[in-house]
């Protein structure tokens, strides 16, 4: 059952916003309608194999295809150094050069001397059907001499560590301050009366959305064009990087993003096998093509996380915390991807959570290993900075001997005390922490829980009983261009739109947000059809495709509809601002005398003198009886650049039960009550609550990507990665509590990965309260049985 | 090469395929029935899931010549050639039980299959009624409501 | 990923099957289900020459009852087990256990010959065969022999099978009192981590993934003979054993699970 606090009263909506409504795409995906990358076939292609290195360092001795070229159907073996002249002095794109001095070893597509990590490409083999390209990359052989690698991101930074660039002289990227005040953090931990000191280690997870990534790259040969599909969260990103990287001019480049079956951030990325198939296919003329199979996206796909965190607390008698520090080694894997670096920085403002914290303190220091790739994964550094906060609160509430909603009650961020500028320097935009803890508590029946809780302890019972909670907030809506500016991100954080009113008055809507799951088209049209008072399925939303949506800067980060919608709902009302002046022309009455209502304009209060929006639609395309100097037709373009972030905030509740024979945990209740502003779809709301919850629950729980010390990974397969199927998750009971966003005209602020921010310190959270009268104040992630039986084993003085 | 004839969501298709060709790949590739997707190669996540003579079967883990004769149902099979939606494709879409929309297909499959087999489908009925379906978007939670209406409705809308 | 090369050949009778296998040697392999086999091919970890598909053999389809002993076709399928009224009433672990077998689909698809002749130490069936103490019927060229479940599993993947049999049918005693099959794991479609089947009141009793091959828990059923409690004779369980380590669990905790389970399937069997 959700209780929902009726979104639809908080937003100036006589219509469809705020209200559930099922999507458009629906039909299309059920009916197997929907293009996937894989679906398509272009005449002549040809299919790329990858040989990967199954080393994860090593000198590349040779390349032997002779066994591939005389596999029928294999036309090339192509070894790095065969491919170097394709793309030059071109390695693929890293945008985020966090600091001026960061170390960014050139990275090429396929490599040429030195294998740096298992799944490294190290050859291509050119074939004219998919099988034939699987047998000819199974019949190369590669002559590796190994090298030591390094795995681990602590020994990376330990004296005389392996190598991952010799060149470099070190393993260490960069390292990333953020100490406003130094001597105050000093001060406050010198002072305080409870110092709660953790170390967590957030385990590397595969992001594995269902689709894998695949690419066609299409020459146009006399054109000298390129079209390059790909399955990508970034398509106008891609086209600008795409150009960079070969030097093709960018004009000339098309990029599109079919249907993409969900990306999480690792579609979010510059790809080596986007600029390979591109490149190949501009020399050779003919379309080229690559699909990921499942086990080669585990190292070709980069993966998320991989982060071991020192978080230090200092709190007053009453358990107000004056300062956070905290110091954080971040893994690279071996080389940087689009924005491996920055995902560190996007936590590194929130370690003090949504607690009023005086005093911080931060630094990362980033890691090369010899391991595929980090980038950003759902969440992005939030979910990582939320669990150490969120982990060591509970520590500091047993320290100070408090519950731990009380803990966080005497430290939130008060109502009242917004726009609340943070100590780590940023500007919160609205909420009301309290009464969001208040409601989730209300839903849990914490009370209820508790005396059960309590009794299966006073028993001995081998169902223990645990209670997590998780408050959180996020900065979303990537991003105030200036901003990353200052954090020296490569680009913009604008997105654009255009709505374009047809003769017929029915209504295009060109956005360059670009979805991959988030139903951007009902939303996007739901917010254009209120505004205009016509019906939501009279507005196309176009996107994805940069020969249609030239402008935008995609989807990541919760800013599809904080930023994107917002440009929609700006450029709708543009649309408006003329057709005002249309009507009043037509009218014969002064602009300001004219209100709009239910989709004419008329003069107020004057409902018999109205003219329609299809009749100022079809008088903008004919031109006839305009306004003095005004352009036909309809049509507004806005890009959007946001004054600020957005901050969606919650507490969510898990409720556990341990088998404390066999160290089993299962989520027996799980409560989120949400604060994401006002909402357009409180149906998709929920929905990405309910997937993001899953997802930050499976970090909790099952999913790890395990390399063995020698660097090979172990969790190729989702027989072995361990994503939870609907008979592992828990139900989830959702609400919301809103409080609009004071920074965009929506009052949103994005639901994105609110879930998934959220959800994994409440797990362990409740893993932790289960077994915390054994003694027991960590468990490591993933909470396999095996780990949980093993704490309480050692807890009880067992044998390990 | 074999002979091999299918026949596929009610049509008789004959086919020549190498014998290790998979089903998967023989409907999307030759066929080019593309609805029916691929998302692992462990026989782990179930989006290729068709129906085979009306039980559900991963195509992914069938080679097109064990298939040989047999009545196939794919995701392009399952609504009016009006083009009105099964109950569970309707279900699914009144439910919002998917978002990128990649497991769909098999999961819909899945689903039909599911309800046909079991007549007295509860809420863990369900849940491990799909188990070999992973989605990575919903959490699950609409799914299994979405499954459990269709199998509550006595509208299973079986395909034959 | 794609499975390599191979000829392919259909039997049209288990004798086909048998001459074919004996005339294409160790290279070829029966394909059944395929939900053992095709997975391993796709990861190019088996790469037979020839397949031999024996799936179209309806005639070694069928459960039948006969003085106590139910016979079952070497392609019976799981869900056929799953299903059938006959095993509910006569041998239910067989049709509880095949219900527990991978997912909806792969229990489609999926037979009990050919899950046997898989000899995986992980898979849930062989155990139950195993504690029910069945018997394997072997075709081979020189005809049929009979070989009893605990002579069957002879190592890791590795059964009694020569290179030119095929099994055509199983058979296990009518037993409906005193079973329980316990099968962890973390997600539901995966092998069992540890489980534990129970038949006949503790009088067989079968471990899964606690060694190269499904095992008889010997110590435990003597336990239970001798009229030990359940807690003394799970205490057993793991005695002598070495488990293989993974990635869900060690061999300690697999022991340590092995007693677990097999505490709670006596339980649930009726030994106190």
């Amino acid at each position: 059952m959700t209780m929902t606090d009726d979104p639809a009263t908080h937003l100036d909506s006589a219509g469809h916003m705020g209200r559930p409504r099922l999507r458009r795409e629906d039909p299309a995906l059920l009916t197997g309608e929907a293009q996937f990358i894989d679906d398509m076939s272009l005449h002549g292609e040809i299919w790329v194999g990858i040989v990967r290195s199954t080393e994860a360092h090593a000198t590349i001795l040779g390349v032997d295809g002779s066994a591939a070229l005389e596999i029928d159907g294999v036309t090339e073996v192509l070894s790095g150094a065969d491919l170097a002249p394709l793309w030059g002095e071109g390695a693929l794109p890293c945008a985020w050069p966090v600091t001026d001095d960061m170390r960014n070893p050139a990275h090429l597509p396929v490599a040429t001397s030195v294998a740096k990590y298992v799944g490294d490409a190290v050859a291509v083999v050119l074939a004219t059907s998919r099988y034939a390209a699987a047998d000819g990359a199974a019949a190369v052989s590669v002559d590796y001499d190994p090298l030591p690698a390094v795995v681990d991101i602590e020994a990376a930074v330990a004296d005389g560590a392996p190598l991952v660039h010799e060149d470099l002289g070190t393993n260490e990227s960069y390292t990333w301050p953020l100490i406003p005040n130094p001597e105050a953090v000093d001060e406050a931990f010198a002072n305080a009366a409870h110092v709660v000191s953790e170390r967590f280690v957030q385990q590397r997870l595969i992001p594995a959305p269902m689709e894998p990534r695949g690419v066609v790259a299409a020459p146009g040969v006399a054109s000298g064009e390129l079209t390059l599909y790909s399955a990508t969260q970034i398509p106008h990103i891609l086209k600008v990087m795409t150009a960079v990287t070969l030097g093709i001019p960018e004009h000339k480049i098309r990029v599109v993003a079919p249907s993409v079956g969900g990306g999480f951030g690792c579609k979010l990325n510059v790809y080596a096998e986007e600029i390979l198939c591109s490149a190949l296919a501009m020399d050779r003329g003919v379309p080229v093509r690559w699909t990921e199979s499942r086990s080669e996206a585990a190292t070709a796909t980069i993966q998320g996380r991989g982060q071991v965190q020192h978080i230090e607390l200092a709190a007053d008698d009453n358990g107000k915390v004056q300062a956070v520090r905290v110091k954080l080694l971040a893994d690279m894997g071996a080389y940087l991807q689009l924005v491996t670096p920055g995902v560190p920085l996007l936590g590194g403002f929130l370690y003090h959570g949504c607690y009023d914290i005086a005093h911080y303190s931060f630094e990362c220091t980033s890691v090369f290993t010899n391991k595929t790739p980090t980038d950003a994964y759902r969440g992005a550094g939030r979910p990582e900075a939320t669990y150490a906060v969120e982990r060591a609160m509970d520590s500091l509430a047993v320290a100070v001997g408090v519950t731990p909603e009380e803990i966080r009650s005497r430290n939130f961020i008060a109502a009242d005390a917004f726009p609340y500028e943070s100590c780590a320097g940023l500007i919160f935009d609205s909420g009301d922490y309290q009464t969001v803890l208040d409601k989730a508590v209300e839903m849990a029946g914490l009370d209820g829980v508790r005396a059960t809780q309590a009794q299966r302890r006073a028993d001995g019972s081998n169902r223990q009983i645990g209670v997590g909670f998780s408050s959180y907030v996020e900065m979303c809506g990537l991003a105030p261009s200036r901003v990353l500016a200052s954090l020296n991100y490569g680009a913009g954080g604008w997105e654009a739109a255009t709505v374009r009113v047809l003769p017929t008055a029915k209504v295009q809507v060109i956005t360059g947000s670009t979805p991959h799951g988030q139903g951007h088209e009902t939303s996007w049209s739901m917010i254009v059809a209120d505004k205009l008072g016509i019906d939501p399925d009279d507005v196309e939303v176009l996107h994805s495709d940069t020969a249609i949506s030239p402008t935008g800067l995609d989807t990541y980060g919760s800013r599809s509809l904080s930023v994107g919608g917002t440009a929609v709902f700006m450029a709708t009302d543009k649309v408006l601002d003329k057709a005002r002046l249309i009507a009043a022309h037509q009218l014969e009455a002064n602009e300001d005398d004219l209100e709009y209502v239910d989709g004419a304009f008329q003069v107020k209060g004057t409902p018999t003198a109205a003219v329609p929006f299809a009749a100022i639609a079809f008088a903008a395309f004919t031109a006839h009886d305009l306004p003095d100097g005004m352009e036909p037709n309809l049509e507004a373009h806005v890009t959007y650049d946001p004054p600020n972030f957005t901050f969606p905030n919650g507490t969510h509740i898990a409720v556990v039960e341990v088998d404390t024979d066999t160290g089993d945990v299962d989520i027996v209740d799980y409560v989120a009550v949400d604060d994401c502003g006002n909402q357009v779809n409180p149906m998709i709301v929920e929905g990405q609550v309910h997937g993001g919850v899953l997802q930050g629950a499976a970090q909790a729980l099952y999913e790890d990507a395990v390399y063995t010390e020698d660097g090979q990974i172990v969790t190729v397969n989702l027989g072995d990665y361990l994503v939870p199927s609907a008979a592992e998750a828990p139900a989830y009971r959702v609400a919301s509590h809103v409080t609009p966003s004071p920074t965009n005209p929506m009052g949103v602020k994005g639901i994105g990965e609110a879930g998934t921010i959220a959800a994994t310190p409440a797990v362990i959270n409740a893993v932790v309260d289960a077994l915390r009268p054994m003694g027991i104040t960590d468990v490591a992630m993933p909470a396999s049985p095996q780990t949980v039986w093993r704490a309480i084993n050692e807890a009880q003085g067992g044998a390990s | 090469m074999e002979s091999i004839t299918l026949a596929v969501n009610g049509t008789e298709r004959n086919l020549e395929v190498e014998p290790r060709t998979l089903l998967v790949h023989a409907l999307r590739d030759d066929l080019r029935l593309t609805g029916t997707n691929i998302g692992c190669d462990s026989s782990s996540c179930g989006a290729c899931t068709v129906l085979i003579n009306g039980q559900s079967a991963k195509s992914c883990t069938m080679f097109a010549v064990q298939a040989d004769g047999a009545d196939i149902t794919t995701i392009e099979g399952v609504a009016d050639s009006d083009g009105t939606m099964h109950p569970m494709q309707q279900a699914f879409h009144e439910h919002h039980a998917l978002q990128c929309g990649y497991c769909t297909p098999g999961m819909v499959m899945a689903a039909i299959s599911l309800v046909e087999e079991y007549p007295d489908l509860d809420d863990q009925g369900v849940r491990h009624g799909l188990e070999g379906n992973l989605c990575r978007c919903t959490g699950y939670q609409n799914i299994v409501n979405a499954v459990l209406a269709v199998a509550g409705s006595g509208s299973k809308g079986s395909e034959s | 990923m794609i499975p390599a090369s191979f000829d392919y050949e259909v039997a049209e009778s288990a004798e086909h099957a048998v001459a074919l296998l004996a005339e294409h040697g160790d290279e070829a392999k029966l394909l059944a289900g395929g939900h053992s086999l095709i997975p391993m091919m796709r990861f190019r970890l088996a790469t037979p020459t020839v397949l031999v598909d024996v799936g179209r053999l309806d005639d070694l389809r069928y459960i039948n009852a006969d003085n106590g002993t139910i016979s079952i076709g070497a392609l019976t399928r799981h869900s056929e087990l799953e299903h059938s009224e006959l095993l509910a009433r006569s041998c239910p672990m067989m049709a509880s256990v095949a219900a527990l077998v991978g997912d909806p689909a792969v229990r489609h698809r999926g037979t009990l010959g050919g899950t046997l002749a898989h000899s995986d130490p992980a898979s849930d069936l062989p155990a139950a065969v195993l504690a029910l103490g069945g018997t394997i019927v072997a075709r081979g060229p020189s005809g049929d022999r009979e070989i009893a479940a605990t002579d069957f599993f002879t190592g890791y993947f590795e059964s009694a099978l020569a290179d030119d049999e095929m099994i055509v049918e199983v058979r296990v005693p009518a037993s409906d009192a005193g079973w329980n099959y316990q099968k962890f794991n973390r997600r539901a479609q995966d092998w069992a981590i540890v489980g534990v089947a129970v038949a006949d009141a503790g009088a067989g009793v079968s471990l899964v993934n606690m060694g190269s091959t499904p095992l008889r828990a010997s110590a435990v059923e003597a336990a239970v003979a001798s009229g030990a409690s359940a807690a003394d004779a799970a205490a057993l369980a793991a005695e002598g054993l070495q488990p293989p380590s993974d990635l869900n669990a060690d061999a300690d905790y697999r022991r340590h699970l092995a007693r677990v389970f097999t505490q709670r399937a006596l339980n649930a069997a009726g030994v106190a």
